[in-house]
């Protein structure tokens, strides 16, 4: 277009592609969200366990976020620590230790959640397993269960302000506030010797969180607060937690459980879970995983049908390893194998296109 | 009428309206530019053959483009005066089009037959669609697509219900509110007259639920007009899209790929409706239109009966344009185009002149699996997976993904929190597929 004119244009107008407005909410503001979420958890954290909690959250928190920061340097990308999603990573993997855990361990497993489960996929989006729980599955397997993890803590007896001037006083700085009891987690008590489960937690315990676990799955409540506002805010679908939980409540309902693993303890015939449905729901890492790991969308379906799915195959997976595996506690490992049946779970449930299979009239 | 149990079109959002700009201020003849600029092409289809020369006079109402096929619209002097030039101008799709420049004389003589009263009942249907396709009448909703072809189903289609779309689900707009609450009859009279043309004795009105007062009004005009319910809908992106607003009040689903006269359905627009009265009723040609100018880049929204070839820049100024006025958009902020240039004029199919500030420009971030543009997408095909593969550069997938299926309506686009510009992406590769079925077939 020849123009002739030779005035400068008054006023120079941007053009964009359509649309022209967006929604408020972006990844930052999303990742944050969830954060401000964890939050109650956090705080019953630090009631019952004692600051020495808040110190492990902290720590992998920073190594979270000092690792992306290090991570996106030398890939030579762009800095986006600010997005939040390095800082919920070490938040999780926080929640998912034993208070005592000793830092070191904390932090290592933080450096793993970005630098291995995290950026060698490629960074945020492209990764296949929740980072958290990889890393949790990652110390579990390093670190000798004798001396690190199941050193699950005591209830701290001292209040929180309490257990922090103690620690000037004691010289303690970093070290744990605790005796050198542990005690059995529900979990583990449900398992090896579950006659004993009715007299050492009551269901409000349970439901509060004053039991020992790590550090931020206790509270069911705080946890269920948290999901609550995530649910609210259009976060997460209600119906993935819904299907994770009320899966793994059919399922401990019915499914044999141990009756104790002294010898001949054996376990109970079918359809005889009902009474112990609340201290499984209640108690380990389910509220936890089915809230806040499980719905993380990187490594969650993106179908709403698939996301009932993938919940409801956490909750099977959950279920069947609490009850017939080896182990006490199933959310992480059940959570990480559905993650890596993602792609699978979105093919199969991909939407029907509008108007596919729909007939013309004549 | 009849309560209607409510139904739903998939996906789609509710963007803050921001009608409230506009919506209470009643429509206003805009006054009548010294110069008009009006385009031969503002429609879907092949441009108008111009039948004036340089320097002719001409009448208000004449013909000054004849249809250049069938799907193509005669177009009007929307003036008397006479022709100054024939050119290529800027035109709102971007390209080039030939305009004709009208010089005004300000006399406003109508050419013979105009404004003539005639009584469409007693014209056979075929006359009636002669008038509407003489009259040039074109969507007015937006798309722009030629009416008499949209009312002339093809032999051995059946349109058993013919649906008024007063919807107006684009932010903003507020042009096809103010029509129904000041011309409802004019409305109702037009959508008698497609009824009659399709032959159906079935209507319906769909209306979204924050146009009440045009609701009422509606609803009391089309009460004379016979097997005609009113819908009250809730409000909901982009439920004004042709396809959406059958499911919404039918349930039907127009098959993929077809039109929704392949589910016996057609659709128009209330500014439409309007249009087809002027023309069977009093044989006036579309020279006019209702157009919302609003936005935050203006001091004074409002809502303007606008001649055709009146140049935007005399409608925002009128309204108080702001320096920061950066964006101007014809149509609405989801749909719409965005202009490089305010020197261009109004065309049959501009509904509203949005003119907004600069905005945020955004970061382009990795898909973050959200699935905020699944949920939404009214065409439930998968926005985030066409995002990545056209990101990738991975065309052999565009087509299986179903890239020729999205409407644009702009939903995954703006629910987007990595702010990813989906419905750009997908554009390309619609564009591609589109290339690579054209190169298959020839």
């Amino acid at each position: 277009m020849a123009e002739t004119e030779t005035e400068a244009p008054e006023r120079t107008l941007l053009v964009g592609s359509s649309p022209h407005i967006r929604a408020p909410e972006d990844v930052p503001r999303i990742m944050w969200t969830v954060a401000a979420a964890l939050a109650p958890a956090g705080l019953v954290a630090a009631y019952a366990f004692g600051y020495r909690a808040l110190l492990v959250v902290l720590v992998s928190t920073a190594f979270a976020v000092g690792t992306e920061w290090l991570i996106q340097r030398l890939r030579r990308v762009p800095i986006t620590i600010g997005d939040g999603s390095a800082a919920v990573a070490g938040i999780l993997v926080a929640y998912c230790l034993p208070p005592t855990v000793p830092l070191y361990v904390a932090a290592l497993g933080s450096i793993f959640a970005i630098a291995i489960a995290k950026h060698t996929f490629g960074g945020l989006g492209m990764n296949i397993w929740n980072p958290a729980l990889a890393a949790r599955a990652f110390l579990l397997a390093s670190f000798s269960t004798a001396i690190v993890m199941p050193k699950w803590a005591i209830l701290q007896s001292k209040p929180f302000i309490g257990s922090i001037l103690d620690s000037f006083v004691e010289g303690g700085g970093g070290a744990a506030p605790f005796d050198a009891i542990t005690r059995a987690t529900p979990l583990e008590l449900l398992k090896a010797a579950p006659e004993t489960f009715a007299s050492q937690y009551g269901i409000l315990d349970l439901v509060l969180g004053v039991i020992p676990g790590s550090l931020g799955e206790t509270s069911a409540l705080a946890l269920l607060a948290g999901g609550a506002y995530l649910i609210a805010r259009g976060i997460i679908d209600w119906r993935m937690p819904a299907s994770f939980i009320a899966t793994v409540a059919v399922l401990v309902a019915i499914l044999p459980h141990p009756l104790g693993e002294g010898a001949g303890a054996g376990h109970s015939g079918w359809f005889a879970g009902l009474p112990i449905v609340p201290a499984h729901l209640f108690s380990g890492g389910l509220f936890l995983g089915a809230f806040f790991m499980a719905t993380d969308m990187v490594t969650s379906p993106i179908t709403g049908r698939g996301q009932i799915i993938f919940g409801a195959g956490c909750g099977v997976l959950t279920a069947v390893i609490r009850l017939l595996g080896g182990f006490p506690e199933g959310v992480c490992y059940s959570i990480l194998i559905m993650n890596t049946l993602v792609p699978a779970i979105d093919g199969w449930t991909r939407p029907r296109k509008f108007g596919a299979g729909a007939r013309r009239s004549a | 009428m009849i309560a209607t149990k409510r139904r739903r079109f998939d996906g789609g959002v509710h963007p803050p309206e921001r009608k409230s700009l506009s919506a209470e201020r009643p429509l206003e003849a805009f006054p009548v530019p010294p110069v008009l600029a009006v385009p031969l092409l503002q429609h879907i289809g092949a441009p108008a053959r111009p039948v004036v020369e340089k320097g002719a006079r001409i009448l208000k109402g004449q013909v000054i483009g004849e249809p250049g096929g069938f799907v193509s619209t005669a177009v009007h002097a929307p003036v008397s005066g006479s022709v100054k030039a024939i050119e290529d101008r800027p035109s709102f799709a971007g390209r080039p089009i030939a305009h004709v420049v009208i010089e005004n004389d300000g006399q406003e003589a109508w050419a013979d037959g105009c404004g003539a009263a005639r009584d469409p009942d007693a014209m056979p249907r075929e006359a009636l669609l002669e008038a509407i396709r003489a009259a040039g009448i074109v969507g007015m909703g937006g798309a722009a697509f030629p009416t008499h072809v949209k009312l002339s189903p093809p032999p051995g289609k059946t349109i058993d219900a013919a649906i008024l779309n007063g919807v107006e689900c684009e932010p903003y707009l507020t042009c096809d509110d103010r029509l129904m609450r000041e011309r409802p009859d004019a409305i109702a009279a037009g959508f008698r007259i497609i009824m009659k043309i399709l032959g159906v004795s079935r209507g319906f009105a769909g209306i979204e639920e924050n146009k009440p007062e045009a609701f009422r009004a509606m609803r009391d005009a089309l009460a004379s007009v016979p097997g005609v319910e009113v819908v009250s809908l809730p409000v909901r992106y982009p439920q004004g899209a042709e396809k959406q607003l059958i499911k919404a009040i039918l349930g039907r689903e127009v098959p993929t790929g077809g039109l929704p006269m392949d589910v016996g359905v057609v659709v128009q627009n209330v500014g439409t409706a309007s249009a087809i009265a002027e023309a069977c009723m009093r044989g006036i040609p579309l020279i006019e239109r209702s157009v919302t100018v609003t936005g935050e880049g203006v001091g004074r929204p409002g809502n303007f009966l606008v001649r055709i070839g009146t140049p935007i820049r005399s409608l925002a100024e009128a309204c108080g344009l702001r320096p920061g006025a950066e964006r101007v958009i014809l149509g609405g902020p989801m749909m719409g185009l965005a202009q490089v240039d305010l020197d261009i004029p109004v065309t049959k199919g501009t509904s509203g002149i949005l003119l907004l500030g600069a905005g945020r420009s955004y970061a382009i971030g990795p898909c973050i699996r959200c699935g905020g543009c699944v949920r939404g997408c009214p065409a439930r095909i998968m926005p985030s997976d066409l995002s990545v593969a056209v990101e990738r550069g991975a065309k052999d997938l565009y087509e299986g993904l179903d890239a020729m299926d999205c409407i644009e309506c702009g939903v995954c686009t703006y629910v987007c929190p990595a702010r990813r510009p989906i419905v750009h992406w997908i554009r390309l590769a619609k564009a591609h597929v589109a290339a690579q079925r054209a190169k298959s077939k020839g």
